[in-house]
């Protein structure tokens, strides 16, 4: 009960956060701009987003079979060298990975998809290898006592019951992009960061905001639609975690 | 029928070798229980895991219903034999009745097959079907879950089921009926079963036969009343321990006693004080402790009508020495 009253609290905190940064927006005359650079700003809106789904949606065709690759058993022994290197990959800054690549392929729209394609494997593939690693073993003792194939654990028992971990990386990972996306405007990609970055140099809030406001209502809007695609992906059966 | 020959098991790590199985020889008949009892680590739940080939063997083999289990391929094996585990191993994402289809589903049954067999399992369990068709495990308690674990393994009709301490979680008063049911259930079905546990009071209840081991050896494989009444060592007799007379009571009913008395022996009711009484299908055991909390130290004997058919005391106790439940007369079973 005192649970659920902090957590309204804490949504509605944020809730006036939101609101306050749209006033702040206002005033300074972001709106103005935006909707005087309409085109533009879809247009930016528009290469924003092909970033962040292009290189969310090859994070996730690579990281989840990785993941769950290495947490077969004949591949077992690779398991630390990819969590080790989740967990050191998302500790590197990423502007400094943007930098990194940079170094390599030069500038442009590939090399920011790279970039952010890189930093977004990390959370994915560590939640995948977590999810699959967390289910009970006498889950997996029962399936295998009963006559099941190996690929039938897999897709019956596995992925399902990891599903909610897997998804909840998916989740965070394309937050994440959404707002690291920002940042490929610096090597050339595009995106919304072309605003923000416009209004720091020009010292003009209001060109800032109207690049800073986008990104974070794509963020927050990504977060609640993914949320509620996993209340209907995940099977029935393991919802109790979400509903409490 | 399961045959163990020469059954053996040995881990090997760096710089050890261990014997966790060592050349195991005996046989259970077909439609027994067999409970294997030891202390943990004694090998019994590795030598239960090696039947449906789950560890494999070292050396020997194990024939299920004359057939070497090597010469089959192992999913087709596992199929073919029911599998209960300890913490029922539900697969949290499936319905109560997906759970259940689990191996008809794998065998390819059709869905009005799959549905009728699911109606008749839970109906044996003492559930109703359509009310948790489509729930799911973790809105069961404890010992409903593990009643589906156990209709679950029931589910493709396999002769020989496997069971590793299935009861062993659950609370003694919930236990206690899971196994009561249990015994009903295989009245009917009559599976060959290997039954692990490490309560020797369920195994003397459970099994036909017991098979108890130490350290990867068996010690001694015979009835409940064999190993009670005449352990083959010092590790059985210690095992058993010192209560054993005690254990070995309810193996035996009231039923058993009075068909034992002298006609001339019986007591009548007279006047006595009869507020003690016992059933006749009272294991001895506990009307032991009726009698000791009898003043008199007599109670009175009632039948199914309730009718008293006589007194029973402490003294009648002697009557059982020497005799087995398999010598009984009565046969209650």
């Amino acid at each position: 009960m005192r649970g659920k009253i902090a957590e309204r609290l804490i949504r509605a905190c944020l809730f006036l956060v939101v609101i306050a940064f749209l006033g702040w927006a206002f005033a300074t005359g972001a709106f103005q701009f935006m909707l005087d650079n309409l085109d533009d700003l879809l247009h930016l809106l528009q290469q924003h987003l092909k970033l962040v789904g292009l290189s969310s949606l090859l994070a996730v065709v690579a990281a989840v079979p990785i993941g769950i690759l290495v947490t077969r058993p004949r591949f077992k022994k690779f398991d630390w060298l990819a969590v080790n290197a989740a967990n050191i990959g998302q500790t590197v800054p990423s502007l400094a990975i943007l930098a990194l690549v940079m170094t390599y392929l030069g500038i442009g729209y590939v090399t920011a998809v790279f970039a952010l394609w890189l930093y977004s494997l990390l959370p994915i593939l560590r939640n995948t290898i977590a999810g699959i690693e967390s289910i009970n073993p006498s889950i997996i003792d029962a399936g295998q006592g009963m006559g099941m194939t190996p690929s039938q654990i897999l897709w019956k028992l596995e992925i399902p019951n990891a599903l909610f971990a897997i998804l909840a990386g998916i989740r965070t990972s394309i937050v994440i992009n959404v707002g690291t996306a920002a940042l490929a405007f610096l090597i050339g990609g595009g995106g919304l960061g072309d605003l923000i970055f416009t209004g720091i140099s020009l010292n003009d809030t209001g060109i800032m905001l109207s690049g800073a406001l986008p990104v974070t209502l794509l963020a927050i809007l990504l977060d609640v639609v993914l949320g509620k695609m996993e209340k209907w992906i995940i099977p029935k059966g393991l919802q109790r975690h979400l509903e409490t | 029928m399961i045959r163990f020959q020469q059954v053996t098991k040995i881990y090997e790590s760096a710089n050890k070798t261990v014997k966790a199985v060592n050349n195991i020889t005996f046989q259970v008949e077909e439609g027994q229980i067999c409970v294997f009892l030891g202390p943990s680590g004694c090998g019994k739940t590795t030598l239960l895991r090696m039947v449906n080939r789950l560890i494999p063997i070292t050396s020997g083999t194990i024939e299920v219903n004359g057939k070497e289990i090597h010469s089959l391929d192992p999913i087709a094996l596992r199929r073919s034999i029911g599998y209960v585990i300890q913490q029922t191993g539900l697969f949290p994402n499936m319905t109560i009745e997906e759970n259940i289809c689990v191996v008809p589903n794998l065998l390819g049954w059709d869905r009005v097959k799959m549905k009728k067999r699911y109606n008749e399992l839970m109906e044996m369990m003492g559930l109703n079907p359509d009310e948790y068709r489509k729930r799911y495990p973790w809105e069961l308690s404890g010992g409903q879950q593990q009643r589906i674990g156990v209709a679950r393994a029931l589910a493709a009709d396999p002769p020989v089921m496997l069971m590793d301490e299935p009861f062993g979680a659950l609370d003694p008063i919930i236990r206690e009926r899971i196994q009561n049911e249990f015994l009903r259930i295989q009245k009917d079905v009559k599976k060959t079963i290997l039954f692990v546990s490490h309560d020797l009071d369920e195994a003397i209840k459970l099994g036909d036969t017991i098979a108890l081991f130490r350290s990867g050896e068996l010690m001694q494989h015979g009835t409940p009343d064999e190993i009670l009444s005449q352990p083959k060592n010092e590790f059985v007799a210690e095992f058993v321990g010192s209560e054993r007379a005690l254990k070995r009571l309810s193996l035996f009913t009231m039923r058993d006693l009075v068909s034992r008395l002298n006609p001339a022996d019986r007591k009548s009711a007279g006047k006595r004080d009869l507020r003690h009484t016992v059933h006749m299908d009272t294991n001895l055991r506990t009307a032991l402790s009726v009698l000791l909390s009898s003043p008199t130290g007599e109670a009175a004997v009632v039948d199914d009508n309730g009718q008293i058919s006589g007194v029973v005391s402490i003294a009648d106790f002697e009557r059982l020495t020497g005799i087995h439940p398999s010598e009984r007369t009565s046969a209650v079973q």
